[in-house]
């Protein structure tokens, strides 16, 4: 099997030998996600070749961006062994303060998106500082602030907002460049879901992203090498904040206002995160997969859209799936760590494989080989 | 080698799973709406059909330009056993605020309290939210009937068969009960208070699509939830006349979610061209339409709602529509009956209000007199006499 | 002289149980609330109908925190339990149909319908290792699905006799609470007395040392799941009692999942798993029932109230946690001290 460990290895590798690990990848455990996600896209364009058209694929990475973000905001929380409960809320809200305070004013766009990503890292901060200055458990800290977002901005605008924005503010989710040569129509989502992902990924590859995952791993390790352990914490919920803030104002365009946008994203993002492999405690996946979980789970719900399956059967699949793949790969990571330590890896790796533990609980699982967030 | 026998066994018990609730529910891949049989059975009811497709056509008895006051084959109860001076305390259940209609309602009904508090008719109104839970609902009710000192029980119940024991219960104390919106199965309320009702909806939504289409198009239904009954009588009477003409309708559970409507009309739009779109409710009617623009098609034929965004987008754009309503001035009756019976007036035992849509013909009426007001709104309000016009709609201030 | 000074120095600072943080904080918000609405409602909080609702107000959710507890106790969580509680309305409602006869019948099915759902739980977790959030997310999901494909509104009718649990008491105690509390009390027993119990508190607390003491770490979790879907049914059947139908939106209308989670955090159990008390979720159930009954009373905006609630749970969790984690008896300082 490939490893992704560059540590005691020289960073720079041949295109050649990248694409080769990225194939064995592919069909390792880590790569489950991404196996799926192909499989799933062969199969909607079998049951609608129209789908592989370049607009109707730019169409649907269109309203999977939304959902991909909060993956990504999601991904850096998980990794770091928190939850985030209140992404949900605070994406109705942010859509709800856009719908309300922009009107039909376009000048107020950017000043009211300024605020909107304000607010968002105002949220994302009390979130950070009341689970690590408090040390009240994420789960709890996020579920009150979902109670306490929703009802609060319901509570300002009696329960339904004034209507849609402006045509501007809603281009960004809706609109995008057109007539360009092969694609025809590139969604303004499109290009902000890209732009986000490389920015995610560069910053789990310097030095602070790479924190993330170590604080997830072992919280007393992390401190004990220096890490500030709640700037890292917080940090997380800040970004988390923000890709919701980021989701919500693509969904004004692309969705509309109304009270019930955004609802359940919070449960959504830990689903596609946890498809793509990140493990509930934090420690170990990557960002990259967590998009993929993103873009798997909604092909999933669009296979089933095309395939004529009722809605009321759809959560009980989504529920089988869920399970299928955390189950895959909770048994294969668990085989991996069983592996005796390779020669080239630095000390660390090299205990003795501990027992896995018979419930994996929702905090750093210790005593792990720490695996590197790569690709 | 044992773990990796557990995961493949896992992966296949999975998998083994997935297919057998595929097959438990029976996708048809040529209709993919439920299973027709079944909800007939479930919501269908020829009598209450044929009763609503007459109250369509029948003039409503009551006072000219006050809908909220008229009342369709009324059956009268004399109510002079509750006659009596001076201000009244009602006490309100309400199921909840949580859907734009229920708080539009809700703002009306306290400028009505208002009005009616001037007059001297009713002294206060405690109310007791439930939640959209029938079972906080139970208590609300229970705790008015122990602790409320009520004079007159005004219900909106969150559903019918469950509420039914504790409104027999509000009864048996001997004040006047009132109910309205949702229904329950005893008759012991003084009076219910409704429209003419789901079926009504949908014999008049049906009827819209199947004239402007052609037998052998396609419609897509997006409703909101399963098994509240005033959606689902709506649904019911639709899809059997929608049967009957050849229309192909699809149905969807969107949970008003805009983003979700659009996702389903996208699919559809991208499965085949797409002629008509039903609704049950107006929330997210725009999203809707908005999807047929994004894929450059033409407008379809649409029933919507009253709501506001709905009608200004139907202007906008200038399709084909029509904007059922679920007589939201409904909310103004519950108190005003309290008044009559304590005055000793006649009221209908059953009080089916007035339930006409609003056509195109009616459209710019209704836009101007409701200018100004959040999209959220609705137009047959009927509050326009009422104090705090047009403010606290356009405000949406909950009290 | 030194001996007397010595005396007090030894004598260790008695620390507050964590359930008895919880009473103290319930006592609290009772007499706040209290004040509150006789000030600001001019009513008597005291009063037999205001006790009454407070208490129904627990019924329900009590049951499900208890069984919350045990699973929150193994380091695993359930997040099935309201669509279990509305399966189980369900279930019991159709099979009685009206008719006393069918009520044990009825009873039977709910439960042992939930008993192979918490089975399918507990193995989920233990068995293919999967996380207990998704999980019972999966399996809740699953049961969602079966719920939505075969129930498009209420069903069943239940008998007026079983309608007698949810609408009646002793007093202003409804029957439902005390059998909720009686429950409580078995499980209370049943976590400190049998060997399944304390192996809980063993495997939530560290299960790869559990499992090097020799404790089997599997059984105490999946007794868990089990138990916990079983109370859930309970909650499910007092629900058909109070209501006289089964509904397939009766759990997720009361928001059982999350609230049941904060409950059982907000009574002192943590929320990793081997510390907790089946007494401070019943704290924690009556807090919130109080404050639900106060902003009822007051008639709070309903929007305000979700709004205060976030803000309690957030509040009333940082008052402990912030002892517990501190709360670390020091093994060697007492010796070190006596010398």
């Amino acid at each position: 099997m490939s490893t992704t460990d560059q540590v005691a290895e020289a960073p720079a590798l041949g295109w050649g030998e990248r694409l080769r690990k990225f194939g064995l990848m592919l069909v390792s455990p880590r790569g489950a996600v991404y196996l799926l996600l192909i499989v799933l896209l062969i199969l909607i364009t079998v049951l609608n070749p129209r789908f592989a058209e370049p607009d109707q694929l730019m169409r649907f990475i269109q309203r999977v961006a939304p959902i991909a973000i909060v993956a990504i905001g999601q991904y850096f929380v998980i990794v770091a062994g928190e939850f985030d409960l209140s992404m949900g809320s605070l994406v109705t809200a942010q859509v709800i303060i856009a719908g309300n305070l922009v009107g039909q004013d376009d000048s107020r766009s950017i000043p009211v998106l300024l605020l909107m990503i304000g607010f968002g890292l105002l949220v994302g901060l009390a979130n950070g500082l009341l689970t690590t200055m408090l040390k009240v458990p994420s789960f709890i800290v996020t579920l009150g602030m979902m109670l306490a977002l929703l009802g609060g901005v319901l509570f300002w605008t009696g329960g339904a907002a004034t209507g849609n924005p402006a045509d501007g503010f809603r281009q960004i989710g809706r609109g995008g460049i057109r007539d360009l040569p092969l694609i025809d129509f590139l969604p303004w989502a499109v290009v902000v879901l890209v732009v986000l992902l490389a920015l995610a990924i560069w910053f789990s590859k310097r030095p602070f992203g790479r924190t993330f995952i170590a604080v997830g791993d072992n919280v007393a390790a992390a401190h004990y090498s220096g890490i500030r352990v709640w700037w890292t914490k917080t940090a997380a919920f800040m970004i988390s904040s923000t890709s919701a803030t980021i989701a919500g104002v693509l969904l004004v365009g692309y969705a509309g206002v109304h009270p019930s946008v955004g609802r359940g994203y919070e449960f959504i993002a830990i689903t596609a995160v946890v498809l793509g492999g990140v493990v509930l405690g934090g420690g170990r996946g990557s960002v990259v997969a967590a998009v993929a979980g993103a873009f798997a789970l909604e092909s999933l719900f669009t296979l089933l859209n095309f395939a004529g399956v009722p809605s009321t059967s759809r959560d009980a699949i989504q529920g089988v799936i869920i399970i299928a793949a955390v189950a895959y790969a909770a048994a294969t990571f668990g085989r991996r760590r069983r592996r005796p330590a390779r020669p080239t890896s630095p000390a660390g790796e090299e205990q003795a494989p501990s027992p896995v533990p018979a419930v994996p609980a929702p905090t750093p699982a210790t005593g792990d080989t720490p695996q590197q967030g790569g690709l | 080698m044992r773990r990796g026998i557990r995961t493949a066994a896992g992966v296949v018990g999975a998998a083994a799973l997935l297919v057998l609730t595929a097959c438990t529910t029976d996708p048809s891949v040529t209709t993919p709406s439920d299973d027709p049989g079944e909800s007939e059975v479930e919501w269908f009811d020829q009598a209450l059909f044929d009763k609503q497709d007459a109250e369509r056509g029948v003039v409503p008895e009551g006072p000219e330009g006050q809908p909220y006051l008229q009342h369709i084959n009324a059956e009268m109860v004399d109510t002079s056993e509750y006659a009596s001076e001076g201000a009244k305390k009602a006490c309100f259940a309400n199921a909840s605020i949580s859907n734009p209609w229920r708080q539009t309602g809700w703002i009306t009904m306290n400028e009505q309290l208002k009005v009616l508090q001037a007059d001297g008719a009713i002294s206060e109104m405690e109310t007791r939210d439930a939640g959209d839970s029938d079972d906080t609902q139970t208590a609300d009710i229970d705790y008015f009937i122990e602790e409320g000192n009520c004079d007159v029980f005004i219900i909106s119940p969150n559903s019918t068969a469950a509420m039914t024991p504790a409104v027999e219960r509000a009864c048996a104390t001997g004040k006047p009960v009132v109910v309205f919106d949702r229904g329950v199965q005893t008759d012991c309320p003084v009076t219910f208070i409704h429209p003419i009702g789901g079926f009504a909806w949908g014999i008049d939504t049906a009827e819209f699509l199947i004239d402007n289409l052609e037998e052998g198009d396609k419609v897509v239904a997006l409703r909101i939830l399963p098994g509240v009954d005033v959606l689902e009588q709506r649904w019911a009477a639709a899809e059997k006349l929608f049967d009957e003409a050849g229309i192909e309708a699809v149905d969807y559970f969107t949970g008003a979610d805009p983003a979700e409507i659009k996702k389903i009309i996208s699919d559809e739009l991208a499965k085949g061209d797409v002629q008509g779109i039903w609704m049950d409710a107006g929330d997210g009617a725009v999203a809707a339409i908005e999807a047929f623009e994004d894929a450059g098609v033409d407008y379809p034929v649409m029933t919507g709602e009253d709501e506001l965004s709905f009608l200004r987008k139907w202007k906008e754009t200038g399709l084909t529509g029509l904007a059922p309503v679920y007589s939201n001035f409904q909310w103004r009756t519950p108190l005003l009956a309290a008044q009559m019976i304590f005055a000793g007036t006649e009221v209908p035992q059953e009080w089916v209000l007035p339930q006409s849509p609003i056509t195109s013909s009616d459209l710019d009426e209704y836009l101007a007199a409701n200018d100004g007001m959040p999209g959220g709104h609705y137009a047959k309000f009927g509050g326009e006499d009422l104090p705090g016009y047009p403010t606290v709609w356009q405000e949406r201030i909950i009290p | 002289m030194t001996a007397v000074a010595q005396a007090p120095a030894r004598r260790r600072r008695r620390r507050l149980d964590t359930t008895a943080v919880v009473y103290i904080a319930l006592a609290v918000v009772v007499v706040i609330g209290a004040i509150l609405v006789a000030a600001f409602a001019d009513r008597n909080f005291f009063s037999p109908g205001n006790i009454r609702d407070i208490l129904t107000g627990m019924s329900v959710l009590g049951l499900v925190a208890i069984g919350q507890t045990l699973v929150i106790l193994n380091g695993s969580l359930d997040l099935s339990v309201p669509y279990v509680v509305s399966l189980s309305s369900l279930l019991a409602a159709e099979t009685m149909a009206g008719n006393p006869a069918n009520i044990p019948a009825g009873i039977a099915v709910a439960i042992a319908v939930a008993a192979v759902i918490g089975l399918g739980n507990g193995l989920i977790v233990t068995g293919l290792k999967v996380n207990g959030f998704i999980a019972t997310l999966g399996v809740g999901l699953i049961v969602k699905g079966y719920l939505d494909t075969n129930y498009q509104g209420s069903a069943g009718s239940v008998p007026p006799a079983f309608q007698w649990i949810g609408a009646t008491g002793i007093g202003p105690v409804p029957v439902s609470t005390v059998i909720m509390l009686a429950l409580a009390l078995a499980v209370a027993l049943f976590l400190r007395f049998s060997r399944t119990g304390n192996h809980m508190f063993a495997v939530g607390g560290d299960a790869g040392v559990a499992r090097l003491s020799g404790v089997r770490t599997q059984p105490p979790v999946i007794v868990a799941h089990i138990i916990c879907s079983i109370f859930a049914a309970l909650a499910g059947l007092l629900l058909a009692s109070r209501l006289g139908v089964g509904n397939p939106t009766v759990g997720t209308a009361g928001g059982y999942d999350l609230l049941s989670i904060a409950a059982v955090v907000l009574g002192g159990t943590l929320l990793m798993g081997g510390r907790g008390s089946v007494w401070g979720t019943i704290g924690g159930v009556a807090i919130f029932a109080v404050i639900d009954n106060v902003m009822s009373v007051l008639q709070v905006n309903p929007f305000l109230k979700d709004v205060v609630r976030g803000i309690v749970i957030v509040a009333a969790v940082a008052v402990y946690t912030g002892r517990t984690v501190h709360d670390r008896r020091a093994r060697f300082a007492r010796k070190e001290a006596d010398r």
